[in-house]
This record gives structure tokens, C-alpha cells and sequence, in this order.
């Protein structure tokens, strides 16, 4: 009997119905009443809060009792089919409550300071159904108790993630970026069906604890199943969670509302795949090659974004490759082993990026609100036509001056700690095998560059002269409490959540690490890694960190000069590399010519004209047409309207019954 | 003796009831033929009834009424024919043609 069983940690089907609930109210009252804004708010955020109250009452619940056991909670048998029979199960265990609370909390928050950013917009009651939406199936995959009822979430917020992306889809090239995320996730996606498929087939069963319990005795450990396995989760992985080659949709994901960026595309759905890859575990620990392959990945991810970081323009660009560089952070964390490090970047990354999202929303609330009273045409996202604004927006400023610590590893701020824990476990690895030196190394530089790219975002957002405009300067002003007060939120979880995993020897640090130990105990026997670095040695990454963030800053305020940009309208070309970087590596034209256009050009010349024309159409439908109207015209031909003819045949027909019949 | 005579005769009339059929094109023609066929029949039915009783002379008596009902169907729709077509050469005659 699950200590928890018959508290309230029964009612977590609610956690994921409520949501669900407000999604069809707010669906209702987006085509009924479009303008009841007060219902659509008090539904929109009124159901995350209440979602986020329960997930709470139950994370206390779990405190105190015993919980090394998951909660599973049946809800109905979903496919039952021969020997496939998959329940519709939540699962609560230490893992899936840390992940709920993050989406309802970092949820809430978001919900609220929408109200203020969505203010204006007509499609306000549409934008919170889809919004709740969004959380239902995002708890739904973190909660699912089996990989199918995960991938129900997990293509559900992909859904919710398209829907957002073009939410002003009377723009195309917003409906475009939609339609590329969708795109590019399903190739991903089936790379994650067909690891079901493998698991199912090896296992015989899809459930989290039931391939926990016999994947270690049924595959063999580094064997190729396993690899191939786990292989294949890890491109969906890189489809959801953006990583090479897949993370391509992610910058252009921006062209949803900003809120939503700070929600879907930074704080939780992104993060999906480290979360798979840790519930996962111990299927990646039986397949180190996998293991080698998520955290090469996520390194290369974390030093190539972070280089595009450096020349983008468009506030959210930056913020958007940043978000890749950071989710490449959290695989080398799951890849390496250390999972309770790869959760705690994911929480703090969640924490300080959606602060940051949420103040860049902030900045551009003003600067659109300040154009739209001059109705100037000029980008409202851009950099270059920002400079000064902390004299106007005080608190935007200094909220997201703490992400902005936090963000580039300044101590004591949590994202300081949860990058420190997570590449000091690749270092500590480094003893097995080299490769995760390189690793390191490799997200050592990326530190280096996150904190010069987010220097230049603050210095050319906040510091020097404004270049809005002078008829503009005017009408620029801080946004409304609705808005700032989840930004001061959020500021306090970044200057804090370091504390819930702190380093060291104290009775107070590694809190998280304990607390998941239970989750991640099995993948740990099966890796056999080192419990932990010295604390001199750990002592000394950490100095190093802290000495590399602080040397990122100090360079980046030496070589940039806010005074020197002009807006962007009369800012001159860029050349060379810096050319590259604002183009991004010319990656997507790559992959325009490599596989779309050939794609597109296979499926036009020969699945279309060929095939679907020549084959099918000819062949098949018109093909067998004309067998039948030519063998009913060779039967018209029998009826001549002669009767003449008619009885010649009568005679010779009764003459050969009659023969055959006194034969 | 006669019974052979009889039969061969039955012969001759009924092939010359197909033959008629069968090469001619005039409806009324046909329709004679038809009928000859009939009483060739009859002739048959007439002449073994001597040796094996009655039952082939009632036969008779029912071909005799049917084709008197024959002959009266048979003649209107020739009519009808004719006053549609101002004819009644069969050659003339297709509107079934497929």
C-alpha cells in the first residue's frame, strides 16, 4: 500500500482536468463572447493557480511521508488490445512533482503577466484557451506513468506550441514559423514512436516502472538494442528540446507572443527532452555510447548556440539561442549521469529565462506601445533601436539584471550553481574517459560567450543613449504591476533557487540530489560514476566558473560601446564572420537546399507527376475505367436489335441444349 | 405405318416452321410460321395419343387455346408495329439495338 494512496495525491487527475476545463471555457468564450476579457482571465489564470495550489498540497504531502516507491494512479484502461493493454496512469514520484511544480508555478506566473501583455489583442480569450491548453498536456507528459501517455503530452504541447507560434496567424510568416516547429518536431517524434516500438517488442512493457525493473535484465548493458534505443529517444529529444540538427524551429518560434516564449519555448516545454532523457535513465545508462552521443550533443548545442547568440539584433533571437545553448547545458547534466544536475539547471534555467523572456516582453510592450502612439513602422524588437531604458523601466531593468547574474554564472545566483554542478560532474567523468574533458571544455567556452552575448543584450537594451526616436522617448514608460510583479517574482527564485541544491558538505546541500535519489538510484547503479569530485576540486571549478563569467563580462563592457550603435534603419552591413553569425551559419539556406528542396522536388517530380499521376491515377483509377467500358462495349455489340439475329441464336442455342441433353 | 407418316410429316412442317422463322423478314410471315410450328406440334401429340392414350389429345385442346390467345396478342402488337412504323419488315424493326 503507497503511503500516499487516499490523500489528496488521489485527486492528481485534477491537476491535468482543470486546465483541461479552462481550455473549453475559454474555447467557448473565444467564439461566443471575444470581448469578455474578465472571463477569460479568471478562468486563464484562475485554474493554473488553483493547478499549482494542489500540485503544492501534494509536493507536501510527499515530504513527509515515504515516497521511494512511485504513486501510480490508474485512471481507465486506454488501449486494451490482445497483449498490449496500456492503463491511462499517472505517475507521482519525486521527479514528475519537482517537474509539476515548475510548469504550474513558472505557469502562474506567466498566465498573470499575460493578462497585461495580451491586453489589447482581440484574440485575448483564444490566447488563454490555448494557454491552458498547453498546461494540461504539459502535465500530462510529466505526470504519464508510460512512454505512451508522454507522448500524448508530448505531442499535445508540440499542438499547443504550433497554435501559439501562429497565434497572429494572419501573418504569414509567423503561420510559417509555426508550421516549421510542427515539421521539424515530427521528425524527432518518430524517432520516439519507433523507440516505443523497440521497447515494447524487447520488454513487453511501456510502463516507466516496468522497463526501470526488466530493462536491465533484458537487454544488455551497451549492447546495440539498447543504444539504438535510446538513440532514437534521444532524436526525439532533440526535436522537443532543440539540440543539433533539430534546433532550427526554435529561434523562429519567436514570432509567437512573448509570453509565450517565456512559457513554451524557454521555461518548460523545451526542457520535455532532458526530462525524458532523466525518466529514461536508466535505459541511457545502459547505453553509454547514447550517453556519449546526449552529452556531445548537448556541448557542441551549448557552444554553437551561444556563438550565435553573439550578433543577433532581435532581443528574443539572442534570448532564443541562448535557450538552445542552455538546454545543451541540461544534456551534458543527463548525459553525463548526473541527472539530479541536469533537473536542477533545468529548474533554475526556468526560473531565470523565463524572467528574462518575461522582461524582454516588457521592453517590448514599451517600445511597441511608444511606436504605436507615433505609428512608426520601426522593429520593436530590435536592439539597436533600444539603448537607455533602465531610466524608464527601473524595475524591468533590475529584475532582469538579476537574470542576467544568474544566466551568466555570477555567485551566489542559481544558475551559478546548477551550470557549476552540471560541468563539474562532465570534469568528474573526465577520469573514466577523456571525451568528457572535452565536454568540459566545450561547455566551459560556452560559459565564456553566455556571458558576453547577455553583456551586449544589457548594455545595448538598458545602458547608453536612447535610440527610440525622439518623438517616441516620450510615450516609453514601465509596464503596468500586472506585469512587473511576476518579473519580481521570478527575480527572487533566481537569486534563491540556488539553495535547493547547494554544493558541498553541508546538512543543507544537495537538497534536490537527495530528494531525486530514489528516481535516479537505479540509472546511478547501472553507471557506477564516481559519487563526487573533492571539495578542493569542486572548490576550484567553481572559482574558475565564477573567475570565466566574471572575465565574460568584463570583456564584453570593454569591446562593446552602446554610444556607437545607430537604429536599424541606418545601421550599416555587417562583414565576415560577424556576416555568418547574423545569417546563423547559413544553416537553415543548408538545410533549404539539402533536404527540403530535394524533398520538395522528389515528392513533386516523381511521387506527384510519377506516381500519384502516372501510376495511380493512370493505371489504377482511369486504368480500370476503361477494362470495364471496353468489355461492356464488346457486350453491346451482342445486341444488335435484330431480331433475326436473336432467333438464329435461340435456334442454335436450344439445338445444343437439346443435343446435349439426348447425348 | 401411319405413325411414321405422321411424325415425318410433323417433321417437315415444324422444320419448315424454323426455317420460316429464321429466313424470313416479314412479321406476319413469321408469325405464321410460328403458328405452323405449333400445329406440327400438335400433329406429333395427335398421332402417338392413338397408342398411348388420351392425355396427348387434351394437350392438344390446351395448344389450340393458347394459340388462339397467341393469335389475338400476337396480331395487335403487329398492328401496333405496323401504325408505329408503317411496316412490318423485322429488318426495320431494331429499337433494342445496344
Amino acid at each position: 500500500m503507497n503511503p500516499l494512496a487516499g490523500t489528496v495525491a488521489d485527486r492528481v487527475g485534477l491537476l491535468i482536468l482543470l486546465p483541461l476545463i479552462g481550455f473549453v471555457v475559454n474555447g467557448v468564450v473565444a467564439f461566443a463572447r471575444p470581448k469578455a476579457k474578465g472571463v477569460a482571465t479568471a478562468v486563464g489564470v484562475g485554474s493554473v493557480a488553483v493547478v499549482f495550489a494542489l500540485a503544492a498540497g501534494i509536493f507536501g504531502k510527499m515530504i513527509g511521508v515515504q515516497t521511494d516507491v512511485p504513486f501510480i494512479k490508474p485512471l481507465w484502461a486506454w488501449i486494451p488490445a490482445g497483449d498490449l493493454r496500456i492503463e491511462f496512469a499517472l505517475q507521482l514520484d519525486r521527479l514528475s512533482i519537482v517537474m509539476a511544480l515548475v510548469v504550474t508555478g513558472v505557469g502562474s506566473l506567466i498566465h498573470v503577466f499575460s493578462v497585461g501583455y495580451m491586453a489589447e489583442d482581440p484574440g485575448y480569450a483564444r490566447y488563454f484557451a490555448y494557454l491552458n491548453l498547453f498546461i494540461a498536456f504539459m502535465l500530462t507528459l510529466v505526470l504519464g506513468a508510460s512512454f505512451p501517455v508522454l507522448f500524448i503530452g508530448w505531442e499535445g504541447v508540440g499542438l499547443c506550441s504550433y497554435l501559439l507560434i501562429g497565434f497572429w496567424f494572419t501573418d504569414e510568416e509567423k503561420a510559417r514559423a509555426g508550421l516549421k516547429a510542427f515539421l521539424v518536431n515530427r521528425i524527432g517524434d518518430a524517432g520516439f514512436l519507433v523507440a516505443m516500438f523497440m521497447l515494447w517488442k524487447h520488454l513487453g512493457t511501456l510502463n516507466f516502472v516496468g522497463v526501470d525493473a526488466s530493462a536491465p535484465r533484458l537487454l544488455a548493458a551497451g549492447g546495440s538494442t539498447v543504444t539504438i534505443i535510446a538513440l532514437l529517444l534521444f532524436l526525439g529529444c532533440t526535436g522537443k528540446s532543440a539540440q543539433i540538427p533539430l534546433y532550427i524551429w526554435l529561434p523562429d518560434a519567436m514570432a509567437g507572443p512573448t509570453p509565450v516564449s517565456a512559457l513554451i519555448h524557454a521555461a518548460t516545454m523545451v526542457t520535455a527532452g532532458v526530462f525524458l532523457v532523466a525518466r529514461a535513465g536508466v535505459l541511457f545508462a545502459l547505453a553509454p555510447t547514447a550517453q556519449v552521443v546526449v552529452a556531445g550533443i548537448g556541448a557542441l548545442t551549448a557552444l554553437f548556440a551561444a556563438t550565435i547568440g553573439l550578433k543577433q539584433w532581435d532581443i528574443k533571437k539572442v534570448l532564443a539561442y541562448s535557450t538552445v545553448s542552455q538546454l545543451g547545458y541540461m544534456f551534458i547534466g543527463v548525459g553525463t549521469g548526473a541527472y539530479a544536475a541536469g533537473i536542477f539547471h533545468l529548474m533554475t534555467h526556468a526560473f531565470f529565462k523565463a524572467l528574462l523572456f518575461l522582461g524582454a516582453g516588457s521592453v517590448i510592450h514599451a517600445m511597441h506601445g511608444a511606436y504605436h502612439h507615433t505609428h512608426s513602422h520601426a522593429d520593436a524588437q530590435d536592439m539597436r533601436n533600444m539603448g537607455g531604458l533602465k531610466q524608464f523601466m527601473p524595475t524591468t531593468y533590475r529584475t532582469m539584471f538579476v537574470a542576467f547574474l544568474a544566466i551568466a554564472g555570477i555567485f551566489p545566483l542559481a544558475g551559478f550553481f546548477s551550470k557549476d554542478e552540471i560541468l563539474g560532474a562532465a570534469f568528474n567523468r573526465g577520469s573514466v574517459a577523456p571525451f568528457w574533458y572535452l565536454v568540459w571544455l566545450l561547455g566551459t567556452v560556452a560559459a565564456f560567450i553566455t556571458a558576453v552575448y547577455m553583456t551586449r543584450l544589457m548594455l545595448y537594451t538598458f545602458e547608453g543613449p536612447n535610440r527610440t526616436g525622439d518623438a517616441e522617448r516620450p510615450h516609453l514608460h514601465e509596464t503596468p504591476a500586472v506585469m512587473t510583479v511576476p518579473l519580481v517574482v521570478l527575480a527572487v527564485l533566481t537569486a534563491l533557487g540556488g539553495i535547493i541544491n547547494l554544493p558541498g558538505k553541508w546538512a543543507a546541500s544537495g537538497w534536490l540530489e537527495r530528494w531525486l535519489d530514489p528516481v535516479t538510484r537505479q540509472a546511478d547503479a547501472v553507471t557506477h560514476l564516481q559519487a563526487h569530485l573533492s571539495s578542493g576540486g569542486e572548490f576550484g571549478l567553481m572559482t574558475l566558473a565564477l573567475a570565466i563569467a566574471i572575465a565574460g563580462i568584463w570583456y564584453a563592457r570593454a569591446k562593446l560601446h552602446p554610444e556607437a550603435l545607430v537604429p536599424a534603419d541606418r545601421a550599416p552591413a555587417e562583414h565576415g564572420f560577424a556576416k555568418l553569425l547574423l545569417e546563423k551559419y547559413r544553416v537553415d539556406e543548408l538545410y533549404q537546399a539539402a533536404i527540403v528542396r530535394p524533398l520538395v522536388a522528389v515528392s513533386r517530380g516523381v511521387l506527384w507527376k510519377g506516381i500519384d499521376v502516372g501510376l495511380i491515377d493512370s493505371a489504377g483509377v482511369n486504368g480500370s475505367a476503361v477494362v470495364a467500358r471496353t468489355l461492356g462495349w464488346m457486350g453491346t455489340r451482342l445486341q444488335s436489335g435484330n431480331l433475326g439475329t436473336y432467333v438464329v441464336l435461340f435456334v442454335i442455342g436450344a439445338l445444343a441444349v437439346l443435343g446435349a441433353l439426348i447425348r | 405405318m401411319l405413325l411414321s407418316q405422321s411424325l415425318g410429316l410433323s417433321a417437315v412442317l415444324f422444320t419448315l416452321g424454323v426455317a420460316g422463322v429464321l429466313l424470313r423478314r416479314n412479321a406476319i410471315v413469321i408469325f405464321m410460321c410460328v403458328e405452323l410450328m405449333l400445329n406440327a406440334v400438335n400433329l406429333t401429340f395427335v398421332a402417338l395419343s392413338r397408342q398411348l392414350g388420351f392425355d396427348g389429345q387434351v394437350f392438344v385442346f390446351f395448344v389450340m387455346t393458347v394459340a388462339a390467345a397467341e393469335a389475338a396478342v400476337g396480331l395487335a402488337i403487329i398492328i401496333a408495329l405496323y401504325r408505329h412504323h408503317d411496316t412490318v419488315n423485322l429488318d426495320n424493326i431494331n429499337l433494342l439495338r445496344g
